[in-house]
């Protein structure tokens, strides 16, 4: 029933981007992102395009997935295209309707920043899809930790991400399942006006509350038992190395950055 | 015929890399006031098989027939009603509860069936006795304050008040101690003797299925890999135990008294049974020296 949410949802594969450093795919990203600001041609759009589709590539993952991802943004991304194509002026009046007029400069703008959220959006899933969320947040936690002396709390963040990240699969195969029980029993979801529908959900709600508050508690004490008592002098298991392939990925974002600023796409 | 499963294959997250098959063309039959047994090691797909009997899991291939009506066919089904008919209570029934009192959560079901307050009464008083709950007692009080053996009977009351004619049980006694297993096992086996409802339960425990059933389905890798009435499933106690489920302990006891080459009948299930058997065999004994 809702098992069609792919934005956050990591998709194990054997690819070049998938074993990439977690770290160096989030500085990419951040990089790349920029560079998406900078862009102003279309010629510039088609070849940050193409390098988002050769990414894609090779991540070894269906584009489809890529394509599930836009549809949440769809609406922002269309309002986006609509409120500037009727309220950015300047250049040729390409349509006139009494007062309101849609003008090339507008349409223009409101194109490329579509492409710009679209190719934003396809990025992002490019990192979450490729990196499973323990490596992400052991990522976000190494590059906040300079933070740590004025006195940003990066390991408690980074463990509060990753245990939220860990639950919402469960929370929603748990939500499912009581969805079921209670279908079984004779409810209904989707019938009713708004008011209906919101009480219809309270056998939904109350025993996923329940269940999920219970499960904090356990994971509470699980963690305590174990003598987990936050981040001072904690070591890992897993410690992230840089490797070759690492600085190959940072030079081909380099190249391309530089290759977009020199030539001003 | 009451219920037909019919080549039933169904597929998790197809297309995905955790794609999952978990049935394969699976066949089962099941009569009027029949006391199935449905029996397989955790995974091999009890639930998910009887999530169809109810439209919960849309099957990948095959159908289901109730009173030969296509569940799946072309025709569209109501499945409230079907729902109704074909009760089903969760594995972890007691993880489903939301009632602000007891007597609010079993009410839940008639009400949804629309019936008036006075009946909905009738339905839950019926139903928390046949659960054995005392209804004075338990009517107002919270279903979160219950022992666990407390709301799983409160949730199967949630089930059973909305009279269905098949009950289906998902594990209802794992997690519970020797002695609510009992109880419930007792009363289910009361009140399938005494409403002559069809039961389906599920379970990973020969013992207490072999004591109830009159009809066993063993599954494995989601398959049915064996069917019949507990006498013929038992007879393939090495199968049974290469899949690892195994044989009522006193079943095996008889067995192996018969390969010793005693004169005991090996299709028996219980102690009761057994002692008898045996009492029998040294009193024969007897006889043949005076
Ligand atoms: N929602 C799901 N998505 C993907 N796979 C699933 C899902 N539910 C169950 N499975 C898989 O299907 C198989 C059968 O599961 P099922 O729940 O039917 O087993 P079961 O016989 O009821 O086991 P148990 O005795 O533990 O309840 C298992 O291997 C399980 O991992
Ligand atoms: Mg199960």
């Amino acid at each position: 029933m809702m098992k069609d949410i792919t934005m956050g949802q990591y998709y194990p594969e054997k690819s070049i981007l998938h074993d990439l450093d977690p770290r160096m795919k989030i500085v990419l990203l951040f990089f790349y992102m920029i560079l998406i600001f900078f862009v102003k041609t279309f010629y510039g759009f088609l070849f940050i395009a193409i390098i988002t589709y050769l990414m894609i590539k090779g991540s070894h993952l269906p584009v489809r997935l890529f394509l599930k991802s836009l549809r949440p943004v769809l609406v922002i991304i269309s309002f986006t295209l609509f409120l500037h194509a009727f309220f950015t002026k300047g250049g040729e009046v390409l349509l006139a309707l009494g007062p309101v007029t849609v003008e090339s400069a507008g349409l223009v703008t409101g194109l490329f920043m579509t492409l710009r959220l679209m190719i934003l959006v396809i990025t992002t899933s490019l990192l979450t899809l490729t990196t499973s969320p323990i490596a992400l947040t052991d990522g976000i936690e190494y590059l906040l930790s300079p933070l740590k002396k004025v006195g940003v709390p990066a390991h408690e963040l980074a463990m509060m991400m990753t245990i939220s990240l860990r639950f919402i699969p469960i929370l929603i195969l748990e939500s499912d399942k009581i969805m079921k029980a209670q279908l079984a029993r004779g409810a209904d979801f989707n019938r009713g006006n708004v008011v209906e529908r919101a009480r219809n959900m309270v056998p939904l709600i109350v025993p996923l509350f329940v269940s999920a508050f219970r499960r904090a508690d356990e994971l509470a004490t699980a963690m305590e038992a174990r003598g987990y008592r936050g981040g001072e002098g904690r070591t890992r298991l897993n410690i992230l190395r840089l490797s070759p392939r690492d600085f190959h990925a940072l030079t081909f974002v380099a190249l391309v950055f530089v290759l977009v600023l020199a030539t001003g796409l | 015929m009451l219920l037909q499963v019919k080549n039933l294959t169904h597929i998790y997250m197809p297309g995905s890399p955790y794609e999952h098959r978990a049935l394969y063309n699976v066949n089962l039959e099941v009569h009027q006031g029949d006391f199935l047994g449905l029996i397989g090691r955790t995974g091999s797909g009890k639930t998910t098989l009887v999530q169809h009997l109810n439209g919960l899991l849309k099957p990948t291939q095959g159908t289901v027939l109730f009173k030969d009506r296509d569940l799946y066919g072309e025709q569209k089904v109501d499945w409230r009603e079907i729902r109704q008919k074909i009760g089903l209570v969760f594995q972890y029934p007691e993880e489903q509860l939301f009632g602000e009192t007891v007597f609010e959560d079993v009410a839940f079901g008639p009400r949804k069936l629309g019936l008036g307050e006075e009946m909905v009464q009738l339905r839950v008083k019926k139903a928390l006795e046949m659960v054995n709950l005392d209804y004075n007692n338990f009517k107002g009080r919270s279903p979160f304050n219950l022992s666990r053996g407390e709301m799983r009977r409160v949730a199967m009351a949630g089930v059973l008040s909305m009279e269905p004619e098949i009950l289906v049980m998902d594990e209802p006694s794992s997690g519970l101690d020797p002695r609510g297993r009992k109880m419930l096992l007792e009363q289910v086996k009361q009140f399938h003797r005494q409403s002559g409802i069809t039961v389906i339960f599920v379970s990973h425990n020969m013992e207490e299925v072999a004591l109830l059933a009159n009809r066993l389905a063993v599954m494995e890798g989601g398959q049915i890999v064996l069917e019949g009435s507990p006498r013929e499933v038992f007879t393939e106690a090495e199968k049974l135990i290469s899949i690892g489920l195994g044989i009522p302990q006193v079943t095996r006891l008889m067995l192996e008294l018969k390969n010793k080459g005693k004169q005991v009948k090996a299709d028996i299930f219980s102690v009761e049974e057994a002692r008898r058997e045996i009492i029998k065999l040294f009193e024969e004994k007897q006889g043949d020296r005076s």
